[in-house]
């Protein structure tokens, strides 16, 4: 019971403070007579929600979310996947870490205009960007998870002569979950820029494609409106990350 | 000499830790024997290579020179299934609830698992743990944790227990319960136990045999029976004859 009110405080703190913010937001311009193409109301903002005509926000925010949440699970599909494979063997850890830790120098931006030549327009290279932004933190976190274990643990497995395959099952992989989830945590953030940073530059769809059309008429409630929808994609992807932590992690064993 | 064959028996072993600048002599010209359901406490001071000689013989390191047979052909071994073993660290999977954990072993080994279902209950409850077999570890003390442990290490049956330093971590007060909880522990199970420690009181207090090793050069000073009978309560302590064994040990580690 204790533990119900608990969680009530805080999501009526959450909840407040979000409201707190958008009031002191609504306040700021009406005291302060800012020009609404500088800044514009909360309310305007939230006007542009009706004039689905002009900005099709429910067809831009899918193509968008679609990138994100693509590159992004792409990313745990691979950083985790690769992370094993490291973990087996010594010789691709040692042939291939090095690589790709020179290719993730690659400010992965500069990548859009080839991956616009390879691919043309579209989801494709959207998600290959929000990908090759996010997936070197998972294959880190991984792989470090996947060496965290004591080798007194080791040790005793051994005298059982468990086979590497017990090993990896009963031990190393669910060791590593904390570190695969603090892992993904950081990768959302980056998901997102990396998929609004390719329809900046290589997409004729989605909200960052938006805000450059709406850019031109200085259209800054669309704008803000737009940087809204994103950020509602990026915290409903960090939601679902932290129920699956939450179903798949143990209280005790979590990164918080 | 003893007509009956001893269950382990260490002649003369010899280990070497090959080192990249210089080898380390861990181990030099240790020679004793156990026999069958004995308990053996090994006491030296740190770094004297207690834990390498606990490891050579549950098989996890190779000895250069010197023979380490255990088991007889009247009481056979078979060394993936008779060792079950304890470190300072409980070493719980902070994922599984303590039942699995006491199971780990028995999951190992691909043993039946009704049956180990139900002989890691009777062995909760012998290490008083039975109302917590649904807890997970971080909800036991660190006493209640290394309980935990060694019904994990007897999940499985062993013949052979090897404890390194179990009770190391915990509390003076603690560590005395958890003493006398092994002696009943020991005296229901009817195992063999080699139990390192570098508590000289401890050693004596528990063991039925002592096995006492000096520091470089790392060897073996003295192997005697201890001769004070079971069950033993704390206070044996104050007695004269635990006095005698006791001084015994301090002079040969050149404590007095
Ligand atoms: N893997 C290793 N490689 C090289 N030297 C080692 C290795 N393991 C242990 N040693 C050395 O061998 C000696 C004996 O180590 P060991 O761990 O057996 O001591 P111990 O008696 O268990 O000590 P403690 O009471 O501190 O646990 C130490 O001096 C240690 O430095
Ligand atoms: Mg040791």
């Amino acid at each position: 019971m204790d533990d119900y009110s608990e969680k009530l405080r805080k999501w009526v703190l959450i909840i407040v403070m979000h409201l707190v913010a958008v009031l002191a937001w609504q306040a700021w311009i009406t005291i302060g007579e800012v020009e609404p193409y500088i800044m514009p109301a909360p309310l305007d903002t939230f006007a542009t929600l009706l004039e689905y005509e002009t900005y099709k926000w429910g067809h831009n925010t899918l193509i968008t979310a679609a990138s994100v949440y693509g590159g992004f699970w792409l990313a745990v599909v691979v950083g985790v996947v690769l992370a094993v494979l490291f973990s087996w063997s010594r010789w691709l850890n040692d042939a291939f870490m090095p690589l790709i830790v020179s290719l993730n120098m690659i400010p992965k931006v500069a990548l859009g205009p080839i991956f616009i030549v390879w691919f043309s327009y579209g989801l494709g290279p959207n998600i290959l960007i929000a990908f090759s932004i996010c997936f070197l933190p998972i294959l880190i976190t991984t792989t470090r998870g996947l060496n965290e274990v004591e080798p007194e643990l080791i040790d005793l497995v051994r005298t059982l002569r468990a086979s590497r395959w017990q090993i990896f099952t009963k031990i190393q992989l669910p060791g590593a979950l904390p570190f695969i989830f603090s892992g993904m945590k950081v990768a959302v953030v980056l998901a997102v820029a990396g998929a609004i940073v390719g329809e900046f530059i290589a997409s004729e769809e989605g909200l960052g494609y938006l805000m450059m059309q709406v850019q031109v008429t200085l259209d800054t409630a669309g704008m803000f409106m737009a940087v809204l929808m994103i950020t509602a994609v990026g915290v409903t992807l960090y939601g679902i990350v932290l129920l699956l932590e939450r179903l798949l992690v143990v209280r005790d064993a979590r990164m918080e | 000499m003893n007509a009956e064959p001893s269950f382990i028996s260490l002649q003369g072993v010899r280990k070497v830790y090959r080192g990249r600048k210089e080898d380390f002599l861990a181990v030099s010209d240790v020679t004793f024997d156990v026999q069958a359901g004995e308990l053996v406490s090994m006491v030296g001071p740190s770094g004297c290579g207690k834990t390498t000689l606990l490891k050579i013989l549950a098989g996890l390191h190779s000895h250069e020179e010197g023979t380490v047979r255990i088991g007889s052909q009247a009481d056979s071994f078979d060394a993936a299934r008779d060792i079950g073993m304890v470190f300072q660290q409980p070493l719980l999977l902070k994922w599984r609830r303590v039942m699995e954990n006491v199971l780990l072993p028995a999951e190992i080994l691909g043993l039946p698992m009704a049956e180990a279902r139900a002989r890691a209950g009777h062995l909760l409850e012998m290490v008083g743990l039975s109302g917590f077999a649904q807890s997970y570890p971080y909800e036991l003390s660190g006493g209640m944790q290394q309980r935990a442990a060694i019904a994990r290490a007897l999940v499985h049956d062993p013949k052979l227990i090897l404890m390194d330093e179990p009770f190391g971590a915990l509390d003076a007060l603690t560590r005395e319960k958890m003493n006398l909880e092994l002696l009943r522990i020991w005296g229901e199970s009817g195992k063999t136990i080699v139990f390192v420690t570098h508590g000289i009181q401890e050693a004596v207090f528990l063991g039925s045999r002592v096995v006492v090793l000096t520091a470089g050069p790392a060897r073996m000073a003295d192997n005697f029976l201890v001769d004070l009978p079971y069950p033993r309560g704390l206070d044996l302590k104050t007695q004269k004859a635990f006095g005698d064994y006791t001084r015994r040990i301090y002079k040969l580690l050149g404590m007095e």
